[in-house]
């Protein structure tokens, strides 16, 4: 993974009618990695995509695409970029090569072969030739993902990819998306309100909430920091009263004890019970789930 | 950029409108071809068994009668002459006034439609240019091309041109290839009478002059497409202002029938000659009919044309580059 990174958003603020949309929202995504936004509905997931890729003006900050200004600079900063911004919107009425082609001419970089590639790489060589309504959701979000990448692009945005998609197309789009990832040396972006979605597919994540970014980290960081270890041990109380001189306990269910994982005092603790009489019958590490630490980052904001 | 307005003009190809355009004009046609025979068949039928020639021969006397009179004005005597050398021309060349060739059949049906059936035909095309962008949610991934703004716009605005021209060259060769087949396909150079103008309430024949038809037709034409660009114009205005196509038709439709129904009633009321609707009518200046409202002419016309046209060419691409896109 080399340092320069191939998006760089900073200090990005959006007031609409006074009312500050997003606020101070800063991140950044190196090549190869899949960076996940994660946020309730309306947490300022989309207004923020719609941003990076030029379609709304930020009031501050900046956003770079592969070192180029979206602002200053949009159609080098655009020849970079790739993306699906909520639905593939695709014209219906054309078919899914005439789709491809019609976008593969806005751009005179883009090579004529380039077309016969992405289909491939999607997988959509069959009904290529027929016309994009008689297509299923999944194949048009396959589309939408050939556009995307027709013009060999840095960064990758797509905003909410598994929506609407059965278990099986999600499955299938996660393992696509990691492949991109680590085949293409590609930077993608992934926004969701799905936070299973977000910790099966991502390296780091950036946890928004109202607007601004609550936590940027690794999803194992994230985790790790929350990793907990229970106890069960007899007689309970005194156990309780032992490592409540060493760390923070609190009770679970059945009669255990949970304290943070601490992986050098983890011994020690042990020990002092196991010298102390007490039966250590069980210690387990346990991860949170990422939507444990949602709610604990964002005080309990409902998400779906 | 021309592989932009390919793209565009794909897509309007794609979604039928044209072709929808075409079966229209192809309906009314020989409709109004038809009502047009019935007309004349019953003119011929007023006449009698009285030759056409007799007729114009008699219509010649009687102005030549006129002129010989000596209380004439100056100018009366002016137009008179040219009327009676046009009079002539249709007797030497044994053409039947009343017997319109398709060429004639063109000329009116393009007067007649100039103030509304074309403009509807424009807003058909032209509505839904940006609009379905922007209601279809394909405008996000036009939007994020490599490519600035203004072009994609411009790459429309282009399409609606060529659009407006083939509407308008479908509509002149339509009506003269179906109304041929009734009518022949002969009379371009059938002399016409133009230069008519209105000051107070007279009417000025100082300019009068013969012309031959295709000559007229031909002015005529570019009339229609001017007017047709301005109408093109102001709904790819309203078209990028609004995202719902159904409402870019309503709001064309009712500044169009307005128009259309302001004509008879503004006469004194001035400044309602400043509205784009009530200024449509450009061939009328041509043949030399009355004005709706006093001391518009055709430079007049024009000039609000142009102005509303211009004012909504710029409204349209400030929008568009600076909007954010939801």
């Amino acid at each position: 993974m080399t340092n320069t990174p191939a998006l760089e958003v900073n200090h990005l603020t959006k007031k609409i009618k006074g009312k500050q949309i997003i606020k101070d929202v800063s991140f950044t995504l190196y090549p190869g990695e899949v960076f996940g936004f994660l946020g309730p509905n309306g947490a300022g997931k989309t207004t923020t995509i719609r941003m990076i890729v030029g379609l709304i003006s930020p009031t501050s900050g900046t956003i770079k695409i592969g070192g180029r200004n979206v602002r200053t600079e949009f159609t080098a900063a655009m020849k970079h970029l790739g993306c699906i911004v909520e639905n593939p919107e695709l014209y219906p009425y054309l078919t899914g090569w005439e789709n491809l082609d019609h976008f593969a001419r806005m751009d005179s970089s883009i090579p004529k072969d380039r077309l016969a590639e992405v289909i491939t790489l999607v997988g959509l060589s069959n009904r290529i030739h027929d016309r994009v309504s008689t297509y299923s959701l999944g194949m048009r979000q396959r589309l939408g993902i050939a556009q995307a990448l027709l013009g060999k692009p840095k960064v990758l945005i797509l905003d909410e990819p598994t929506n609407g998609l059965d278990p099986a197309g999600i499955r299938e789009m996660r393992e696509f998306i990691r492949q991109l990832a680590a085949d293409e040396n590609l930077s993608v972006l992934v926004s969701s309100h799905l936070l299973s979605e977000i910790q099966l597919m991502c390296d780091r994540v950036a946890i928004i909430s109202k607007g601004s970014v609550i936590r940027t980290d690794s999803v194992d960081n994230l985790l790790a920091e929350q990793e907990r270890v229970i106890w069960k041990a007899e007689p309970a109380h005194l156990a309780k009263q032992l490592l409540q001189e060493e760390t923070v306990v609190t009770e679970g269910p059945d009669n255990t004890l949970i304290t943070l994982y601490n992986e050098p005092l983890l011994p020690e603790w042990n020990k002092k019970l196991v010298m102390a009489g007490v039966k250590v019958k069980e210690m387990r590490t346990q991860l949170p789930s990422l939507e444990d630490l949602f709610l604990e980052v964002t005080g309990g904001e409902t998400i779906d | 950029m021309i592989n932009l307005v390919r793209n565009e003009m794909l897509k309007l190809l794609r979604k039928k409108r044209l072709y929808v355009i075409v079966l229209i004009i192809a309906f009314l046609v020989p409709l109004f071809t038809y009502a047009q025979f019935k007309q004349i068949q019953e003119q011929r039928e007023k006449m009698g068994t009285q030759d056409w020639r007799t007729v114009l021969q008699q219509e010649i006397t009687d102005t030549q009668n006129r002129l010989s009179s000596s209380r004439l004005q100056d100018e009366w005597r002016k137009y008179l002459k040219i009327r009676l050398s046009q009079q002539q021309y249709y007797l030497e060349n044994d053409i039947d006034p009343n017997t319109p060739g398709a060429p004639t059949f063109m000329r009116v049906f393009v007067e007649n439609s100039i103030d509304l059936l074309l403009p509807l035909l424009v807003m058909v095309i032209v509505a839904d240019l940006v609009s379905s962008e922007a209601s279809g949610g394909t405008i996000k991934l036009l939007l994020t091309r490599p490519v600035k703004r203004w072009r994609i716009l411009l790459s429309k605005y282009v399409a609606m041109l060529l659009s407006v021209s083939f509407i308008v060259l479908s509509v002149a060769f339509l009506s003269y290839a179906i109304s041929g087949l009734v009518f022949g396909y002969g009379g371009w150079s059938m002399p016409l009478l133009t230069g008519f103008s209105v000051s107070g309430d007279e009417l000025v024949t100082d300019f009068v002059h013969i012309i031959p038809q295709w000559q007229y037709i031909l002015m005529e034409f570019g009339l229609v497409w001017y007017v047709c660009v301005i109408v093109g114009t102001l709904t790819f205005m309203l078209s990028v202002l609004l995202r719902s196509t159904a409402a870019v038709m309503g709001i064309m439709l009712a500044a169009l029938i307005a128009g259309a129904i302001l004509i008879n009633m503004v006469s004194s009321w001035e400044s309602a000659k400043y509205f784009f609707m009530v200024n449509l009518q450009l061939t009328n200046y041509i043949s030399g009919m009355a004005t709706p409202i006093q001391g518009m002419t055709l430079g007049f016309s024009m000039t609000v044309l142009a102005v509303w046209g211009l004012a909504g060419f710029i409204i349209s691409f400030v929008t568009f580059s600076k909007r954010d896109i939801y």
